[in-house]
């Protein structure tokens, strides 16, 4: 009954009238209170003391859960695996990246007042044309939408129109972001090459290394995720989300029904690119780097399986999944850096056959066992009365 | 003067004002015409002479042996096929050989295919919502609001396919009987003048074939139906006119009985198939 009568409202403010979204929502809220509060009223040395780098870390992970609720539209959804969208949250990441590199101005170590550090090292005596603009803020922040959701059109107009899906499209996307990793790499291309973009100072006037703007950048990641998962959410419960899923199941028997599939799929693989560079832009000022590793074939694959651990299809999934497998890597890398891969490997292969549908479905399942309980208790006494 | 007369007349409804919905005209009597059609592959002729007219609002069973020719015949009123000669109307307006497969199903001519097709993943309401007529492109679909008007036609669908109690439920978990009713209603959301289905109480039980029956005899009138089924004791059961198909052409038009009591079709088909049972 419930979708039917959202259904009425507008498509935006629909997720609000959902129970898992107010939920998701209260919990995130909740836990970035929490931490604030942990972090600043808590004294330093007691034990329930969350440190600034501790911050940083869960700054970190809430941008991946970001990338992760990205991946999960795309492919939980529309049935787009793509293996390529760390290209997306890199490219993301550069834009944000070249932004902090201009705000570097003269204080660089060879102190030119427009070029960055490695643009002197490499002889260069003026800024690229792609370059121009990066010194704005407004510029730099409407680039970190505009120019993956640029590539995923290109790259997405040509992938659908000639209808490859599938396997062959997951294939395509990883080439895709493994070919860029390769340009990225390259010194001329102006990107910094191997070293990528770093040292960077100051983000909109804050400075990155005090503990507030760390704070700052926490909540503002949070807030980020929360503002993605309504929008996902949003367009997951509009008629357009259902085109999608029927998209997903039966694409032929869509078409037939007169929707154009390919400008669905396109729409929604470029929201989806969008998200994928938003999470790109609030990780940088938080690792304080960027280099082409983010495009790396290796960490898009492992973004579709914190999606797959966490449960497809759900968002909160995938948000549960980045958290748990990020914070897992944390802990293990910690103790036994080489047993990481073993132990991710290990992971996946455990939800594959005990957890088809991941944390998500445990939890849904879970969920459905103690109504059934609670519909047998009231049984009898229906019964008796 | 006279021409600004008319033009002054406030009564008048324009050509181009008047509503779109149907633009098919069938006051002449028949809503399908065929003459003279023929369908050759390779010079084996699947279709041969078929001369064949369905009313407006009819109830139309068409039976024949294997390679007779029926699917074919659907082929070529839904434009997937384009016949070697002959003309095929829609209506006594609409020439179809002259359109394509989309032109033709946003005349109104909606087919069943043998094997049903629908989204399991989404509820049966939900299904009945994406097949129905409206503005497809993708912004329209991101806003698009459930009105009052399209929950009514809705509901109006699902209870003529009888699938009210279970609107809420995945298509998945439908019986096959259901999703076939499912797949009727999803073609009913776009209302077709002309329903073309095929084969549909193939693997059915008998209480759902005599459900099937109803809501197919329940919607003729409204619709013209055009049925195309092997199973002769479910033709039985449902026709007012039966047309019997044998290699290309027709070989009897009339009542189950006068048909099955013509010595030809006692002959080719119904000898072999139904034999005891008639």
């Amino acid at each position: 009954m419930q979708s039917v009568d959202s259904s009425q409202r507008f498509w935006l403010t629909r997720p609000f009238r959902e129970r898992a979204t107010q939920l998701f929502l209260g919990v995130l809220f909740a836990a970035l209170l929490l931490v604030t509060v942990l972090h600043l009223a808590v004294p330093q040395g007691h034990p329930l003391h969350v440190t600034a780098y501790t911050v940083n870390l869960f700054g970190k992970y809430l941008s991946y859960a970001l990338l992760a609720v990205s991946v999960d539209l795309v492919w939980g959804y529309l049935g787009i695996l793509s293996l390529g969208h760390g290209a997306f949250f890199a490219i993301g990441g550069y834009a944000m990246g070249m932004y902090l590199m201009r705000q570097i101005g003269d204080r660089g170590t060879y102190g030119d007042p427009v070029l960055p550090d490695f643009m002197v090292f490499l002889n260069w005596d003026s800024l690229p044309w792609y370059w121009l603009g990066f010194d704005m803020a407004w510029f730099a922040f409407v680039m970190v939408l505009v120019a993956p959701g640029l590539l995923a059109l290109v790259f997405g107009f040509l992938a659908f129109r000639s209808r490859v899906t599938g396997v062959y499209l997951s294939i395509i996307t990883q080439a895709l972001t493994f070919a860029l990793m390769l340009a990225f790499f390259r010194n001329e291309m102006g990107f910094g090459g191997n070293n990528g973009l770093t040292d960077f100072r100051e983000l909109l006037g804050f400075d990155l290394r005090t503990d507030a703007t760390r704070l700052g950048l926490f909540l503002a990641t949070g807030v980020a995720l929360a503002l993605g998962y309504i929008l996902c959410r949003a367009i997951v419960t509009s008629k357009l989300g259902r085109v999608s899923v029927a998209t997903r199941d039966a694409e032929a028997r869509t078409r037939f029904l007169g929707y154009r599939v390919e400008r669905f799929q396109l729409f929604v693989f470029v929201v989806s690119a969008m998200l994928a560079g938003l999470a790109g832009a609030l990780y940088v000022p938080q690792v304080g780097i960027i280099n082409p590793s983010e495009f790396s074939p290796i960490f898009s694959i492992e973004i579709v399986l914190w999606v797959a651990l966490g449960g497809r299809a759900t968002l909160y999934g995938a948000v549960i999944g980045a958290l748990l497998v990020n914070y897992a890597k944390t802990v293990f890398t910690g103790i036994m850096p080489d047993a990481w891969l073993f132990a991710l490997g290990a992971l996946f292969v455990f939800v594959t056959v005990f957890l088809p549908k991941g944390v998500a479905g445990l939890l849904a399942h879970r969920k459905r066992k103690t109504q059934e309980q609670k519909n047998q208790a009231r049984k009898p006494q229906e019964a008796t009365t | 003067m006279s021409l600004i007369d008319s033009l002054k007349d406030r009564d008048r409804v324009f050509d181009f004002m008047a509503p779109q919905a149907s633009p098919v005209d069938v006051r002449h009597g028949p809503i399908l015409y065929m003459e003279d059609v023929t369908v050759s592959f390779d010079g084996f002729k699947a279709i041969n002479n078929l001369n064949l007219t369905i009313d407006d609002g009819e109830l139309r069973c068409i039976i024949g042996p294997n390679g007779a020719g029926k699917t074919t015949m659907m082929d070529i009123i839904t434009g997937k096929t384009q016949p070697t000669q002959g003309s095929v109307w829609f209506g006594s307006r609409h020439n179809l050989l002259t359109m394509n497969e989309p032109e033709i199903a946003s005349l109104g001519i909606g087919r069943k295919f043998q094997k049903p097709t629908v989204f399991e993943a989404l509820s049966v309401f939900h299904n009945l919502e994406l097949a129905m007529a409206a503005d497809k492109r993708i912004l329209p679909t991101l806003t698009a609001r459930m009105t009052g008007e399209i929950r009514d036609r809705i509901e109006e669908v699902l209870e003529t396919i009888g699938l009210t109690a279970l609107r809420h439920q995945p298509a998945g978990i439908l019986s096959h009987g259901q999703k076939q009713w499912l797949e009727i209603g999803m073609l009913l959301m776009q209302r077709p003048r002309l329903l073309l289905v095929d084969e549909p109480v193939a693997g059915m039980t008998e209480q759902e074939m005599e459900r099937t029956a109803e809501l197919l005899t329940g919607l003729a009138g409204q619709q013209s139906v055009v049925v195309v089924e092997h199973d002769m004791g479910f033709v039985r059961s449902i026709a007012r006119q039966v047309t019997v198909l044998h290699q290309g052409s027709v070989l009897a038009e009339g009542t189950m009985d006068e048909v099955s009591s013509d010595p030809s079709v006692v002959e080719v088909y119904l000898g072999a198939d139904d034999g005891e049972a008639a």
